[in-house]
């Protein structure tokens, strides 16, 4: 089958791509774009490593096509920080309170926590952690990313 | 001290928050070909043969390979018994599970390479076919190995005796024997395995791949292709999780080097979730019987322990997990008398391998089931019962070693304390309970399986007149933080900030040979104290010419410290660290200054150097109308030595709860006939966020002699007590005692309705 050409409009930069229909929005950011910080666990929307915002939502980039994304405001790990340099807020608390380890879910960590915030700015506990629910990490039994997750809404409030 | 105990933030945690650390699977070459492995559909058969001719044919394929195209060089990490080394990267003769590789291909893309797989046409003779430890041992049974000199599917067997057991048992007051079944559970590490292979025109390898231990896959690579092991360069990058998963040569990274030998072109290989939950490495299924001898007061006077590992089809990282089964087997608490029989099986499944606890979850699981149970019995308190036997430095395990420091008398009490444990035991309300449970684990291991003729680490520290320092270490950092307390032990033996310590690891091409890898909690020990040695050459430099700069009589204590070398009386007769390391090159004729340093255990008996502590008291709710278990609240009490990094360790802690609270009660690769049943991590159910408890947590800090500022391992020893405190406390709650993991509500519902029944 032939490919398509779509606009995808990744952290402000708009890019024109050509893929298969069945091309994967996850496989055209790694793979097309090179913007490798965004992960795949499982390609099955089981995990979270993969997730992304389409305008502000979060989604399992995996499980949506990349010709659904056309035209949309995609955000990738890598649209997050301010900077080069500086961090934003969840960034930094990430950083601060170790709650990075091996780093593969990390990006769909803080993607998923930068939606919650996006709409619930002072998150309980619990709203954080099922927040997390479709994010799945093996190193930090989630503990630090929930208390970093909470530190920066502290901050950004 | 300025950065040993602190909390300092890892260091490549910037990169990882930005998405710019790069995995294996992130990496993209010029020219890259990707690769797929095509398995066996069928658990034990002959190959009578393969045609490749039509996936060779299809239009975008560079390059298909089966296991005639491979040297045929079996290998396997025990190079020291070299019947061990039982895998090939493509099977030639015969498949022994479903999922070994039988051809892989190369393909301009990831979807060529697949619909090059379809092509491939196996025929396939079907062989009888054993998928439990019983019928693997039956009369009459199929061997799986016929190709060496195995009789039967017991691929090795390892024995342990020590004490007078005959004699234990017929002066004790209490015996017990119980039967426990453990389950195959994944790592589930985030990142599957990938890798990237390059060879160059001068016959030389490079390979980026997703490992623990890459001088173990350099070594082992090269002896596969028959190369020479300096031609082969391994290089780790950014690491997704390992857990033991990932610390042997693996098929793909075999057909990756030769196909990108025959190509010409790189080649790089990413697993799928379902390759890695189906076919991947797992930890081993257990069927143990224990056998316990007591005085009247709970005094262990003997144990006799057997246990039979389902190994799967290979022996993988089997014989280390028999090993240390049976050391585990007799660890936490004194036992005059001690019998082992571990017997590693064969059966037609994917094989076993390293994972964290290595034999210790399986082990402890045991010992401290029967220390609950015999308690109940005597009419002993249980935390008393394991005081009176818990092991104290200075405790010896005959011929095997020797406890240098133990804090498990004071974890005990301070769970104890900490939970009210003597009082809510004493309750019963119905439904809540409360267990405990104790470990111990290695911090590195003594023996040489991999019969390395290097040092086990080894560190170059080379010191700059610009005040910065390099540090080179093959210690592989696969996220557990090595990299950061690893420059946090330069920093403050050398008393320079940690900003200034470049480091490059893992590189077999560019650091000095050797370091094992990651796994058995060896690195903080092993390469720490690499990185001292080696550090502690460049201070005696420094040390000199600052001494002879200022004319310090030789008593003087020279310092360094705030990037100053300097003498402790006279402060103001000193440098800065880069001026002090130019005068040591002045007095080089331009010499570099570089501090070489190793480290390996010696003397220190059979297992390890030293080992951790812990107590972990687990509170929680049963529902007897579903048999869901509410996990409340966890309480640990742990003696890891010196804690050098407190965000690391407590990251440790938290991991391995979440690990065992999964191997507790609800992770289990079901699998019939061979086939796994649940290969996606929708049916494969690690904890979410929501799932896990509260935790709370005490640091029992031990200065260790052996470790680096007196540091023990914290990585695996924390994943063990937390199944058996579970399985204490949900026999509190119900009375029911399950000596088989996973607790699940279906085990619970069934005993509740059994007992009602009575």
């Amino acid at each position: 089958m032939a490919k398509v050409t779509i606009d995808l409009r990744v952290n402000g930069e708009p890019h024109e791509v050509a893929v298969h229909p069945w091309r994967t929005l996850a496989q055209a950011l790694r793979e097309d774009l090179g913007l490798t910080g965004t992960k795949i666990g499982c390609e099955t929307g089981d995990c979270g490593a993969c997730t992304v915002l389409i305008d502000g939502r979060s989604v399992t980039s995996c499980l949506t096509l990349a010709v659904e994304a056309a035209g949309r405001e995609i955000t990738t790990i890598e649209g997050v920080a301010p900077s080069g340099t500086d961090l934003d807020a969840l960034q930094e608390a990430f950083v601060r309170l170790g709650a990075v380890q091996c780093g593969y879910c990390t990006s769909g960590m803080i993607l998923s926590a930068r939606y919650l915030l996006s709409h619930n700015p002072a998150p309980t506990e619990l709203e954080i952690r099922q927040a997390l629910s479709g994010n799945l990490c093996r190193c930090t039994g989630y503990q630090k990313i929930v208390e970093a997750i909470a530190e920066a809404a502290k901050a950004n409030g | 001290m300025r950065w040993i105990g602190q909390p300092v933030p890892r260091l490549d945690a910037p990169a990882k928050v930005t998405g710019r650390a790069i995995y294996a699977g992130d990496v993209t070459l010029p020219g890259m070909l990707h690769g797929r492995l095509l398995r066996s559909p069928v658990a034990h058969a002959r190959i009578a043969g393969i045609d490749t001719s039509r996936a060779a044919a299809l239009p975008g394929v560079k390059a298909v390979i089966t296991g005639r195209d491979t040297p045929g060089i079996r290998y396997g990490n025990w190079r020291l018994m070299p019947q061990t080394q039982d895998e090939l990267a493509l099977q030639i003769d015969k498949v022994r599970f479903i999922g070994d590789e039988v051809a892989a291909v190369a393909a301009i893309d990831a979807d060529t390479a697949a619909e090059a797989l379809e092509l491939i046409r196996v025929d396939y003779e079907p062989l009888p076919a054993v998928f439990d430890v019983e019928s693997a041992l039956a009369e009459g049974a199929p061997l799986i190995h016929d190709e060496g000199s195995l009789t039967s599917n017991v691929s090795l067997d390892r024995k342990i005796d020590y004490g007078d057991l005959e004699a234990a048992f017929a002066r004790a007051a209490y015996v017990r024997e119980d039967r426990f079944e453990l389950p195959s559970v994944s790592h589930a590490y985030l990142e599957p395995c990938a890798c990237v292979a390059e060879a160059d025109l001068e016959g030389r390898l490079t390979l980026t791949t997703s490992t623990q231990t890459p001088y173990m896959v350099q070594c082992l690579l090269a002896s596969a292709l028959g190369m020479r092991e300096n031609d082969v360069r391994v290089v780790k990058p950014t690491v997704g999780g390992g857990f033991g998963g990932k610390m042997e040569l693996r098929s793909w990274e075999v057909c990756a080097a030769i196909l990108a030998r025959r190509t010409g072109r790189p080649v790089k290989f990413v697993l799928s979730r379902e390759e890695e939950l189906a076919f991947g490495r797992r930890r081993h299924a257990m069927t143990i019987r224990s056998r316990l001898a007591m005085d009247r007061g709970g005094t262990i006077l003997g144990k006799d322990l057997e246990v039979w590992l389902d190994g799967g089809a290979y022996n993988s990282m089997g014989p280390t997990a028999t090993f240390l089964c049976g050391n585990f087997g007799a660890m936490l608490y004194r036992h005059p008398a001690y019998r082992y029989r571990g017997y590693h099986v064969y059966t037609n499944k994917a094989p076993a391998g390293a994972m964290r606890g290595f034999g210790a979850p399986q082990a402890l699981f045991v010992t401290e089931s029967q220390m609950s149970m015999a308690a109940e019995e005597l009419g002993l308190d249980p935390i008393e019962l394991r005081l009176k036997n818990a092991m104290v430095a200075g405790d010896e395990i005959p011929g095997v070693a020797k406890i240098s420091t133990s804090g498990l008398a004071e974890c005990l009490r301070k769970v104890a304390e900490a939970t009210s444990f003597e009082r809510k035991r004493a309750t019963t309300a119905a439904g809540r309970g409360i267990g405990i449970a104790c470990s111990s684990f290695i911090t590195g291991g003594v023996f040489n399986w991999f019969d390395t003729p290097h040092e086990f680490s080894a560190a170059e520290v080379r010191a700059h007149d610009d005040g910065t320092v390099h540090l080179l270490t093959m210690a592989s950092d696969i996220g557990q933080g090595s990299d950061t307390v690893l420059r946090q032990i330069l920093a403050e033996e050398l008393g320079v900030s940690i900003d200034r310590i470049r480091l490059t690891a893992a590189d077999t091409a560019l650091c000095p040979k050797a370091d094992l890898g990651t796994w058995g909690s060896r690195v903080t020990l092993m390469a720490g104290n690499a990185i001292l040695a080696a550090a502690r050459q460049v201070k005696d430099e420094l040390a000199g010419v600052v001494s002879a700069r200022f004319d310090l009589n030789v008593i003087h204590e020279i310092v360094f410290a705030d990037d100053r070398v300097f003498a402790r009386a006279r402060p103001e007769r000193g440098v800065s660290f880069g001026e002090a390391v130019a005068m040591a090159m002045r007095a080089r004729r331009g010499g570099a200054v570089i501090g070489r340093g190793a480290y390996t255990p010696r003397g220190k008996g059979l297992v390890t150097p030293t080992f951790s502590f812990a107590a972990q008291v687990v509170e929680l709710e049963v529902d007897r109308e579903t048999g869901v278990v509410r996990v409340e609240k966890i309480t640990t009490a742990h003696d890891s030595g010196t804690v050098i990094n407190p965000l690391g360790v407590e990251g440790q802690l938290h991991g391995s709860i979440h690990m065992a609270l999964g191997y507790a009660l609800c992770e289990e690769l079901v699998s019939r006939e061979g086939r796994t049943l649940n290969p996606t991590l929708l049916d494969y159910k690690i904890a979410a966020a929501e799932d896990m408890p509260a935790g709370e947590s005490h640091t029992v800090e031990i200065h260790d002699p052996e470790g680096p500022f007196g540091a023990k391992e914290a990585g695996e020893g924390l994943v063990s007590p937390t199944a058996p405190a579970v399985a204490d406390a949900i026999h509190h709650a119900t009375g029911f005692r399950s000596c088989s993991l996973p607790i699940t509500p279906e085990k619970i519902l069934f005993a509740l309705e059994k007992k009602g029944e009575e």
